[in-house]
C-alpha cells in the first residue's frame, strides 16, 4: 500500500509533473513567474485548493455522482468555484495575514485547468481518499517546483542581456521546453511508470 | 449596447489573424500544447472548441440581459460545462479513438480561458448573430493554431502527416518533437517568427510614415 502511495508521490511530482508533461497551470506558469516570491505564494495556494478540491471529488463521487454520472463536470467545476470562495472567505476571516499574501491569485486558482484535471484524473484513476491525497499534495508540490524553477530562470534572464525579440513570451517557452527536456530524465524512476 | 457600430464580418475574421487567441492573446495554452503531437487531434479539439465556443456565446449572449451581474461567471461556468458534456459525449460516440487519446483534456475545454474570456468580453454585451461571428472567428483562429502547432510537430517527430508518412522510408523520426518538450519548443519558435514578422511590419510601416511626412 505505502509503495503504491510512493509510486503516485513521485510520479506526480517529477515523471508527470503537471506544468512540464502534462501542460496544465500553463496560465499561471508563464503569467505570474516574474518573481520568485509570488511564485512560492501561488504555488502554496495551488496545493491548499488541490487537496480541498481531492477531498470534494472524492465526496461527490462516493455519495453524489453514482447517480448521476452525466454531471460529473457541471458539479466538479461547480463545487471547485464555490470551494474556492469559501477558503477564500475563512482565510480572509482567520488568517488575514496569508489572505493579504495571497491576493489576487486565490480566486484566479479557479480558472486554473491543473484543479479541474485533478479532479478528473483522480476519478479515471480511480484513486480512493487517502491516494487521492496523495496525488493532490504531490501534484501540488510538482506546480510549486516548476513555477518556482521558472520564477528562479526569469529572475536570471531579466539580468543578462538577452536578444530583443526574445524577450518576453517567446522565451519563456523556450525556458520551459528546455525545463521539460530535463524534467523527462525523470521517466526511468519506477520503471517508467 | 457599444456605442460604435460593429459589423458581421471584422467580427469574423479578427479571431482569425489579428486577435487570434493563441498567437496573439496567448489565451487557453494547455490544449494546443498537449494534444498537438498529431494533426488530426489538433482538428478534433480545434472542432470541439469552437462548437463549445459558439454554443455558448449564443446561449449568453441570448440571455445577457436575463443574468445578474452578481452570478454572471458561475452561469457561464454551468453554461460551459453543459456544451462541453454534449462535445465530450458526442465524441465518445463518433471518434472513440480520438477521445481515448485526449481523455481528460475534451473536458478540460471548460476551464479554457479563451470561451469564458469571450463570455465575458464579447457575448455577454453584444447581440446574438456578432458573438457568433466572434465565437466563430476564434474557433477558427484557434482551430488554425493547433493545426500548424500539430503539423509541425507530427512532421517532424513522426516523419507522417494525418497519418500518411512524408519523409519515406530513411527519415528518422525525432521523437522529442512528439514528447512534451517538443510542445514548448514549437511554439517558443513559432512565437519567435511571429515577433520577427511583426517587427518587420511595424519598421516597414514606420519607415512609410517617414517618408510620407516629408
Amino acid at each position: 500500500m505505502s509503495g503504491k502511495l510512493l509510486a503516485i508521490f513521485f510520479s506526480a511530482l517529477l515523471i508527470n509533473n503537471f506544468t512540464l508533461s502534462y501542460f496544465l497551470g500553463l496560465c499561471p506558469f508563464f503569467g505570474v513567474s516574474g518573481r520568485l516570491q509570488t511564485a512560492f505564494r501561488l504555488g502554496v495556494a495551488n496545493t491548499f485548493v488541490l487537496i480541498i478540491t481531492s477531498l470534494a471529488t472524492w465526496a461527490l463521487n462516493t455519495y453524489v455522482l453514482v447517480h448521476a454520472p452525466y454531471l460529473a463536470l457541471i458539479a466538479y467545476i461547480l463545487v471547485i468555484a464555490s470551494t474556492v470562495q469559501f477558503v477564500e472567505m475563512v482565510i480572509k476571516k482567520t488568517l488575514p495575514a496569508l489572505f493579504r499574501a495571497l491576493g489576487i491569485y486565490l480566486p484566479l486558482i479557479t480558472t486554473n485547468c491543473a484543479i479541474l484535471a485533478l479532479a478528473l484524473f483522480q476519478t479515471s484513476r480511480g484513486y480512493g481518499l487517502l491516494e487521492g491525497l496523495v496525488f493532490a499534495v504531490a501534484s501540488g508540490l510538482g506546480l510549486m517546483l516548476a513555477l518556482v524553477l521558472m520564477a528562479g530562470i526569469r529572475e536570471e534572464a531579466e539580468l543578462s542581456n538577452v536578444p530583443r525579440l526574445l524577450r518576453g513570451t517567446a522565451m519563456s517557452f523556450l525556458i520551459a521546453g528546455i525545463l521539460s527536456l530535463a524534467f523527462m530524465g525523470f521517466a526511468g524512476l519506477f520503471g517508467g511508470s | 449596447m457599444s456605442v460604435e457600430k460593429k459589423s458581421f464580418l471584422p467580427e469574423l475574421t479578427k479571431g482569425i489573424f489579428r486577435e487570434n487567441p493563441t498567437f496573439v492573446q496567448v489565451l487557453g495554452m494547455c490544449p494546443p500544447l498537449a494534444i498537438t503531437n498529431s494533426v488530426l487531434n489538433g482538428i478534433v479539439m480545434g472542432i470541439a472548441t469552437t462548437f463549445v465556443l459558439v454554443m455558448s456565446s449564443l446561449m449568453i449572449s441570448a440571455l445577457r440581459k436575463l443574468i445578474p451581474g452578481q452570478v454572471r461567471i458561475s452561469t457561464y461556468v454551468v453554461v460551459i460545462a453543459t456544451f462541453v458534456t454534449v462535445a465530450d459525449f458526442t465524441l465518445q460516440a463518433l471518434l472513440p479513438a480520438a477521445h481515448h487519446e485526449m481523455a481528460a483534456f475534451i473536458s478540460l475545454i471548460v476551464v479554457n480561458c479563451i470561451i469564458l474570456g469571450r463570455a465575458e468580453a464579447f457575448a455577454s454585451k453584444n447581440p446574438i448573430l456578432l458573438s457568433i461571428a466572434d465565437a466563430i472567428g476564434m474557433g477558427v483562429g484557434f482551430t488554425l493554431a493547433l493545426v500548424l502547432i500539430g503539423s509541425v510537430r507530427e512532421v517532424l517527430g513522426n516523419g507522417t502527416y494525418l497519418g500518411f508518412p512524408v519523409f519515406g522510408p530513411s527519415f528518422e523520426p525525432w521523437v522529442v518533437m512528439i514528447l512534451p518538450p517538443g510542445g514548448f519548443l514549437v511554439l517558443g519558435v513559432l512565437l519567435l517568427g511571429l515577433a520577427k514578422l511583426a517587427e518587420v511590419r511595424s519598421r516597414a510601416a514606420a519607415r512609410a510614415g517617414e517618408e510620407g511626412s516629408r
